[in-house]
């Protein structure tokens, strides 16, 4: 077989330029599947890593049902929003481990002359064990009752930068909302989630926001569950407790890192679909160029095809010499379009370093077993046509 | 030992049908050298192909070395064609891509022989034409008479009984054809079955005998004085003591 594979081969290489011209539509689909899918697939690691930085068994409540039909007050009955006082019945339960309550807007921080307009987060000192960050410098205020409203706020690094420089920040005041706030602790850097700065924030307790903001319920209530307990189990009794506490209405969503990664999956999902339908087509586009190809060196090898029935090769031969130069030529035009594909995306990390890109191995073989595939697919009729040639007929042909 | 019995080969041209072999009796002994001659169209290369396995009588049986093989199905027939004949073609038909050597090996790549022993037999079947430094050459660097002793050696390496040759020198300058001639010569002389289409009467001359063909007929058998005297065959011949064109059945 060693032996049949290069006699094929020798008909390939002896045609180097055709060879390369008739491989270079499968080149290129393989090459843009390749680059577009390594983009997703980055995409999807880092939107993954980004919301399990957070930890896996945070889950969080929000206000309204997405299911819901009909206008609250008037016929669904009356819409409950989410209180502090549900953020202390969640807590209540055995399998929870820390809520939070959350009430954020937008507002400006004023430190002396300097100002910046941030997002402040309304919350309880659980917040960096739910949200897995750490205090650099000084604390949260004392734990105690959520709803006391008190005066002391913690900064993330950036926006503390911004305000304060390299000078001391604790114990200095600024004003959030009108209200002034006594800087009592200084967040360590986070980072980026999905391009939103969560080092350029302010951190106050929940009862402060709800004030600032001038409102009386909170936005979200966010807990996180022993690693013990199953997530359904814990969602079931939290929603029975709220459920109960709003007049037997459901009139909220409680969404689990697990759903918020399906949503993320169904998304990636449909680049797969739309990626794979460019593949199809440029594959197919790649596989009439070979089998055009391959059409045209069965007319012209006609007399050799002749010949090498005559000196004892079967038609299963004949047609495996023409398969495996099908086959040869897709895999090789895969295996271009592959390294270009790396090639292109060697300069991306680059040029671009913000734009994740990963190649798993797997999509490596895929790329060159399809080529193979789509080399054999087109194949099969040359193939087909040189085995059915009569060899006196062929011989003839000069 | 090649017998032919009632052997008949027609092929439907449109409506009508062309009888390109009528009711050919013939026995070849092994080791035989047979020139077959006679005009174009007059069935020489039909029965060659038959005697070669490439075609199939409509009617009648050919026997090889006792075996029916005019029954036998494609793959049968590919086994027989790989390793009891040997094909030497007017237009040599070597692979140009291949080298000389290459060229050579090729019967044993499709016969499944490994590597090593291909190479040492070709180069052996290379030697044996004298052809031992242009086995790396190809085809198109080399003359006509080279060309067709690769042709030889490809044709002789699976060792086959039988060599059938279409027109061997048809192609090629007196002096390279006396050196083919020499070659097939020597190879007959060693045991080989020999049958050789010809229009050449200097090449049916080296021959044991000849058999004439007309209109898909042995018309004649020259042995002896009857083929040194042959002058020549089919249209443009010199007219000679055997003009066998004008001999009717």
């Amino acid at each position: 077989m060693r032996s049949l594979l290069g006699f094929a081969l020798s008909a390939i290489s002896s045609h180097r330029l055709r060879s390369l011209l008739s491989v270079l539509g499968i080149a290129i689909g393989i090459g843009s599947v390749v680059l577009l899918t390594s983009i997703g697939e980055g995409t999807r690691r880092y939107i993954l890593e980004q919301s399990t930085q957070f930890g896996t068994n945070l889950v969080s409540i929000n206000p309204g049902k997405a299911e819901t039909v009909g206008i609250p007050g008037i016929l669904g009955g009356t819409t409950h929003k989410l209180t502090l006082d549900d953020a202390a019945a969640i807590a209540r339960l055995s399998n929870v481990e820390r809520v939070v309550p959350i009430a954020f807007g937008q507002a400006r921080v004023q430190a002396g002359e300097l100002g910046r307009s941030v997002f402040i987060y309304g919350v309880t000192p659980d917040i960096p064990d739910v949200w897995r960050f750490h205090v650099r410098q000084g604390g949260f205020w004392p734990h105690g009752d959520p709803s006391r409203a008190q005066a002391m706020a913690v900064l993330g690094p950036k926006l503390k930068r911004e305000l304060f420089g390299n000078t001391n920040a604790l114990g200095q005041f600024v004003r959030i909302g009108g209200a002034r706030f006594r800087v009592v602790g200084v967040m360590e850097p986070k980072g980026q989630f999905l391009g939103f700065d969560i080092d350029d924030s302010a951190y106050i307790p929940v009862a402060s926001a709800m004030r600032i903001f001038n409102r009386d319920e909170v936005n979200e209530i966010q807990f996180v569950y022993r690693q013990s307990a199953l997530v359904d189990t814990v969602v079931e009794q939290v929603s029975r407790v709220l459920i109960d506490r709003h007049g037997g209405n459901e009139d909220f969503t409680v969404t689990t890192q697990e759903a918020m990664l399906e949503v993320m999956g169904d998304v990636m999902n449909i680049i797969t679909v739309a990626v794979g339908a460019i593949a199809g087509i440029s594959l197919l586009v790649g596989a009439i160029g070979i089998l055009t190809m391959m059409w045209i060196a069965v007319g012209e090898r006609t007399s050799e095809i002749g010949l090498i029935r005559a000196i004892g090769a079967s038609r299963r031969q004949v047609q495996a010499v023409f398969l495996v130069e099908a086959a040869a030529l897709a895999t090789g035009g895969g295996a271009i379009g592959l390294a270009g594909a790396m090639a292109l995306l060697a300069l991306i990390r680059t040029a671009v370093p913000d734009l994740p890109t990963h190649t798993p191995t797997i999509f490596v073989v895929l790329a060159l077993g399809v080529s193979f595939a789509t080399g054999i697919f087109s194949g099969v009729v040359p193939a087909a046509r040189a085995s059915n040639l009569d060899p006196i007929e062929a011989l003839r042909s000069e | 030992m090649i017998g032919l019995e009632n052997v008949c080969r027609s092929f439907a041209v449109g409506d009508s049908e062309v009888r390109a072999l009528v009711d050919v009796n013939e026995q070849i002994e092994n080791g035989e050298h047979v020139a077959i001659m006679g005009p174009s169209g007059s069935g020489k290369s039909t029965l060659l192909n038959i005697l070669g396995c490439l075609d199939q009588p409509t009617s009648g049986t050919y026997l090889l070395d006792g075996r029916e093989v005019s029954g036998l199905d494609e793959a049968e027939l590919t086994e027989v064609r790989r390793n009891r004949i040997g094909f030497v073609f007017q237009f040599f038909h070597l692979v140009s891509r291949l080298t000389a050597l290459e060229n050579v090996e090729l019967p044993m790549v499709f016969a499944g022989t490994a590597p090593p022993e291909r190479r040492a037999r070709a180069l052996k079947a290379i030697e044996h034409v004298g052809l031992n430094d242009r086995a790396d050459h190809r085809p198109d660097q080399l003359s006509g008479g080279e060309r067709q002793r690769v042709a030889l050696a490809r044709a002789t390496v699976m060792g086959p009984g039988l060599l059938l040759a279409d027109e061997p020198t048809g192609n090629l300058d007196s002096k390279s054809g006396t050196q083919v001639l020499d070659l097939l010569d020597r190879l007959n002389e060693n045991g080989l079955t020999l049958v050789v289409v010809t229009h050449d009467p200097a090449v049916a001359r080296r021959a044991d005998r000849a058999l004439v063909m007309t209109d898909g007929r042995i018309v004649r058998r020259l042995r002896g004085k009857e083929l040194e005297s042959i002058q020549g065959i089919g249209p443009g011949i010199a007219p000679g003591t055997t003009d066998v064109t004008s001999v009717s059945t």
